[in-house]
């Protein structure tokens, strides 16, 4: 054959696949980089100038969050309506094997954006950003985003690594936002150098893994791993392995701020404005946890069907690994942000610290998901989508908490769990929805936090039942119980400071009427963490959806 | 299918509907922010006016005659079995039920919750700070104790358990005496241990669970497929449950227990590190229930909690509050791990009597009258815990069926029993508190000068207390101790030991407060007579302390059917499934005279 001719097929190929398959999945991603271009360039123009950056960047995510309704929408139809009794939504890799898009891609991203959107309306009724910063803020927020979306979709070594970055540095900038403040420098720097560590042990673990399988993207990965488990493994790539996924758990640590990598987290979010709290411990975390699902699924998880039975059982060995190395750091995580987050007097500092202890049970059910792939699909997939549950849920739990510690600030000018000492007096309305949160955190019905943690409980419970990993299941499900015991008491305590506490003499007005802006912000906050602990059928087939990914 | 039309029409929806959401939906009025500010006088009329209401339509379902009955969505008294079921989907996925239901051990309760709830109310009239707060949450928890009488589904039941806790948690610590915050935050973190445990337990048994194994008529008998439906529709509900490819798992506690009780139990034949599942599931169960109920030594919350209580927090706390952790272990424990009862006996009745115990010593040592009054109620659940535990009493190789029923009867009694006298104590000493502002038992005496008609209410109250035959503190307390003669003669002398214990700390208390020459400690001069409010509330108390000691008919016609169905169901389980045929002892052909025997000879003693 004539190689021009070869090369012609190839890049019509390319072309075919790139225009009639990847982009029209990837519309989401394309608004989102669209109004990072148009944020700047109405910088730089006069007139545009007048536009206020918050309202450009809203309906730039409205566009992108209307597209990634319509995947969904499309996907799950094209999947459940199907017929058969195991129909399951398809699987299409996009720019050739870089990113996979499937139910769980659809899902996260959907929360991503649909985050974005109550978060820009957070900023825009507390005021953080001004006018001056808002092109460069929402351009950093949104590029952040962009990263996580492609985080959330990750199938190739490469991606990976770009998606961690571009989520990664606009944070740094962030974490900065507040400029002249020097606890707002050096949370940034801090972060950056952090980061800057993480990436690059992350890389490193990254080669090694690449090397030893010969490829980069993932699914062939595993395909490697496999074959090479089913023969005699030699000691030397075994370690080689290990060490490889050590360094890359390192690296995803890090994004989910995870013991012993969480160190940055209470300072960053001591140092930031609430707001960019609230971006980092939500959307970041959510990413972080779908990036996780992705690497560990991608490296232990060729497929649940019978196809990849003969895969799945030559991957035993790497499932053990992956999910015993995930249920250490979750057991770790969890335990160690829940007796730090003890001692704190900032409730920034508290709520980094309880950040850290969701992470720690987001990571469990990955763990039990991991533990009872080889066992059970079925069950496999309702851990993944509690996982996936729980990152719906913490959407409104955590930019509630956020939202009210930043609301407070502009009206009570501190953030010291001590200033908010006897607010029931002038603010009941605020106090009760503060509780509603601060409970559902704990995880007590019938609030949305309590079914997020039933459901990650009854995947562990399942895994100790059915899965090869019972002591390490067991140690996790012990774990968890007696860490919702233990949050009890500092989550409590600032329920208590709110209300059994006398106010300061000097506090007369209302901070705010809950018949307000800000008060129906935080109000539509709210009534989702009530509503979805009572009628979560809804939310949970839509996490079922998501969860039925590993098809 | 037309579930949520089925389901509406159902004759149990609206009356177990409404008496378990009246509460909340007041609540929920009171606290939107765009009610104009009402008067706090007007709240406490609200609020005596729903818990008013729901009385009277758990009344209305409770006793029929009262109101020309049985109708529809009407309890049946002397029936065995569940009543009035409502059945609506909640959460398919999971098979969550929205199930709810009544029989003979959970009316009474219900009845008992509703009522206490509209007295306490009624003594939540001295509360004077955060008026509107205090009502939203006291109606919110009223909605948790009836919630857990009444579900049937595990997870319901675990929500409405929970739901109990943060109002109870406010409810304390801002309304509180002086070591209020610590006495809130021990209450909540024991519970949520307990609880913790729970759900644990109620995920394991959900996991091991399969009703594809149970017959057309157990489907039946636990409204898997609701018996409502008629011919075909039934056929194809069942059809479709036998066929289902992949197991069916239930949060269903009904078809948990014929699970449970079924030969080849799924829950008897897996194990984990050397005990069966329903060995682990009853004792992270247990846990949960001794908590609450609570039993030497997880009982340090109460009297911590109960003294701090404000008055009408006390009454709820020790009279409705403790038996749910009865009534767990009756519904729940029991019937679905039989084969773990009756190996776990001796914890259950050896908690039971060393409470009893440890609780009068403690209640003797008390200078502080309230802290008296609530080890008096460590003291007295331990009888419940007895009766509860001779349940699975073997004599040698024969089935003391007739003991057994005796005994629970007996806790059942005991528990009814306790609602009204500890409730009536805690309210007692309340009345003394609001005028003298202090309750060392050295400082009074000469009460009874000085205040008749309240000492003499109190002293009646304190007697029921005390087990005086007549009253309704003895029938429980007989009927445990003889029934438990037959599972161990140390724990029968224990316990009817304990009974003389009793005596001394009550008598002592009424010697030290009611009688004496005169009043000698502080605010002397503030001990004014009974006023009409604090009469409404004493006198209802005394008369059924009264009323149950010398009629407990009352009781045991709606109790007894209902335990002695629950008994002999096990008792057939050890025979049949357990031991695999051995004999139940003579007496059996004739259980329900010679049961009917026991109770009114009881009584009329």
């Amino acid at each position: 054959m004539n190689p021009d001719n070869n090369l012609g097929i190839l890049l019509d190929a390319t072309l075919r696949d790139t225009l009639g398959v990847s982009l029209p999945h990837f519309r989401p991603e394309l608004c989102l980089a669209a109004t990072v271009v148009l944020l700047l360039v109405c910088r730089m123009l006069p007139l545009l100038r007048l536009l206020d950056a918050g309202w450009v960047a809203l309906g730039g995510v409205a566009v992108a969050a209307w597209f990634s309704w319509a995947d969904c929408l499309r996907l799950s139809q094209s999947a459940w309506v199907g017929g058969g009794g195991d129909m399951l939504p398809g699987r299409i890799e996009l720019f050739g094997g870089l990113l996979a898009f499937d139910s769980l891609s659809a899902y996260v991203r959907l929360l991503l954006v649909g985050f974005l959107i109550l978060f820009i309306l957070l900023t825009k009724v507390s005021g953080i950003p001004d006018r001056e910063d808002g092109a460069d803020f929402y351009a950093l927020v949104l590029g952040s985003t962009l990263g996580m979306c492609l985080m959330a979709s990750a199938n190739h070594v490469l991606t990976v690594f770009m998606a961690v970055e571009m989520a990664s540095v606009p944070s740094y900038a962030l974490a900065g936002l507040l400029k002249g403040r020097k606890a707002s420098s050096e949370a940034a720097l801090k972060y950056a150098v952090y980061g800057a560590g993480a990436a690059g042990i992350m890389l490193y673990g990254l080669s090694l893994l690449a090397g030893v399988l010969g490829s980069c993207h993932l699914p062939t990965m595993a395909r490697q791993l496999a074959a090479l488990e089913a023969g005699m493994l030699p000691g030397g790539t075994a370690l080689a392995l290990a060490i490889g996924g050590l360094m890359v758990a390192a690296g995803l640590a890090f994004k989910l701020s995870a013991v012993p990598f969480h160190f940055w987290c209470p300072d960053v979010f001591a140092g930031a404005a609430a707001e960019i709290g609230a971006f980092l411990s939500v959307a970041s975390k959510a990413a972080a946890v779908a990036l996780l699902i992705r690497v560990a699924f991608g490296l232990g998880v060729p497929g649940l069907g019978p196809a990849h039975a003969l895969e799945m059982v030559a991957l035993g060995e790497t499932r053990h690994y992956i999910a015993g190395l995930v249920a250490l750091l979750a057991a770790l995580t969890c335990t160690l942000g829940n007796l730090a987050a003890y001692g704190q007097t900032n409730m920034k500092r508290l709520l980094a610290y309880s950040t850290i202890a969701h992470a720690g049970y987001l990571m469990m059910g990955v763990a039990a998901a991991v533990a009872l792939a080889g066992r059970d699909p079925q069950a496999a997939r309702s851990a993944i989508s509690a996982v996936c549950f729980y990152l719906g849920t913490y959407v409104f739990m955590n930019l509630a908490a956020f939202a009210i510690v930043a609301l407070l600030r502009n009206s009570l000018r501190s953030e010291e769990i001590a200033s908010y000492a006897g607010l029931i007096r002038t603010n009941p309305g605020l106090v009760v929805a503060t509780g509603i949160v601060l409970v559902s955190l704990i995880g007590l019905p019938p609030l949305a936090g309590f079914i997020s943690k039933f459901l990650v409980f009854s995947s562990i419970v399942q895994a100790v039942t059915l899965s090869a990993e019972r002591p390490m299941m067991l140690v996790l499900l012990v774990v968890g119980g007696l860490n919702t015991v233990i949050s009890l008491f500092y989550y409590l305590r600032v329920l208590k400071v709110m209300t059994f506490d006398p106010p300061p003499a000097e506090r007369t007005a209302e901070a705010f009427p809950l018949v307000s802006i800000p008060g129906a912000l935080v109000t539509a906050l709210v009534v989702p963490v009530v509503s979805l602990g009572i009628f979560w059928s809804g939310l949970y087939t839509f996490a079922r959806f998501a969860g039925a990914f590993a098809s | 299918m037309a579930p949520a039309a089925a389901s509406l029409s159902q004759p149990g929806f609206w009356p177990l509907t409404l008496v378990l959401f009246i509460p909340a939906l007041v609540a929920a009025v009171l606290a939107l922010p765009i009610l104009p500010r009402v008067r706090d006088e007007s709240i406490r009329w609200i609020g005596l006016a729903t818990t008013a209401v729901v009385f009277l339509l758990s009344l209305w379902m409770a006793v029929p005659w009262l109101f020309g009955g049985p109708g529809p969505g009407q309890f049946t008294p002397g029936a065995a079995g569940m009543q009035n079921v409502v059945k609506a989907p909640w959460i398919p996925s999971f098979n969550i039920e929205y199930l709810l239901g009544v029989d003979g051990i959970s009316m009474p309760l219900v009845l008992l919750t509703t009522f206490l709830s509209m007295l306490a109310a009624a003594a939540s009239w001295p509360i004077e700070k955060h008026v509107r707060a205090y009502w939203i949450l006291f109606l919110l928890l009223v909605t948790g104790m009836i919630g857990v009488f009444v579900s049937l589904d595990f997870f319901l039941f675990y929500v409405f358990w929970e739901v109990m806790l943060l109002p109870m948690y406010f409810l304390i610590g801002v309304w509180g005496g002086p070591r209020r915050e610590y006495a809130a935050i021990k209450f909540f973190l024991y519970t949520l241990l307990g609880s913790v445990l729970m759900l644990l337990a109620i995920l394991m048994l959900y996991f091991a669970s399969d009703v594809r194994a149970l017959s057309d008529d157990q489907l039946l008998a636990a409204h898997v497929v609701s018996p409502a439906l008629e011919g075909a529709e039934r056929a194809a509900a069942l059809t479709a449950i036998h066929s289902h490819a992949t197991p069916i798992h239930t949060f269903n506690i009904l078809a948990l227990a014929e699970i449970g009780q079924s030969p080849g139990s799924p829950f008897a034949s897996t194990s984990f590190w050397g005990m069966t599942l329903e060995t682990w599931a009853f004792l992270l169960l247990l846990i949960g229930f001794v908590i609450k109920v609570p039993v030497v030594p997880v009982h340090t919350w109460l009297p911590d909690a109960h003294v701090e209580a404000p008055t009408p927090i006390s009454m709820i706390l020790a009279g409705v509050l403790l038996k749910l952790g009865g009534y767990g272990i009756l519904r729940i424990c029991y019937p679905i791990c039989p084969g773990a009862g009756l190996s776990l006996a001796w914890l259950v009745c050896g908690l039971g009597v060393v409470s009893m115990v440890y609780g009068a010593f403690a209640a003797l040592a008390q200078k502080d009258f309230k802290r008296m009054v609530a080890y008096s109620s460590v003291s007295h659940m331990g009888y419940v815990m007895l009766g509860l535990g001779v349940w699975s009493a073997v004599a040698g190789q024969q089935y003391q069926w007739e003991s057994w029923a005796q005994g629970v009867n007996g806790a059942m009694f005991q528990m009814l029993a306790h609602g009204i006298s500890s409730a009536g104590m805690f309210f007692m000493v309340g009345v003394l508190y609001d005028r003298v502002h202090h309750r060392n038992l050295e400082e009074f005496g000469g009460i009874f000068n000085r205040m008749p008609l309240y000492a003499s209410l109190a002293v009646a109250i304190f007697f029921a207390g005390l087990g005086l035959p007549g009253l309704c503190g003895f029938i429980g307390e007989v009927l445990v101790t003889l029934s438990s003669w037959n599972y161990s003669g140390v724990l029968a002398v224990c316990s009817a030991f304990t009974v003389i214990l009793t005596a001394a700390y009550i008598l002592w208390a009424i010697q030290r407060v009611y009688l004496g020459a005169e009043y000698k400690g502080p605010h002397g001069d503030h001990l004014t007579p009974l006023s009409r409010r604090e009469l409404a509330i004493a006198a209802p108390l005394v008369v059924f302390a009264v009323l149950f000691g010398v009629l407990p008919q009352l009781i045991f016609n709606y109790v007894t059917p209902t335990v002695n169905r629950q008994v002999e169901d096990l008792a057939s389980w050890t025979r049949d499934v357990h031991d695999g045929g051995g004999t139940v002892v003579a007496s059996a052909p004739a259980p329900a005279p010679a049961l009917g025997d026991t109770t009114i000879a009881g009584g009329s003693r």
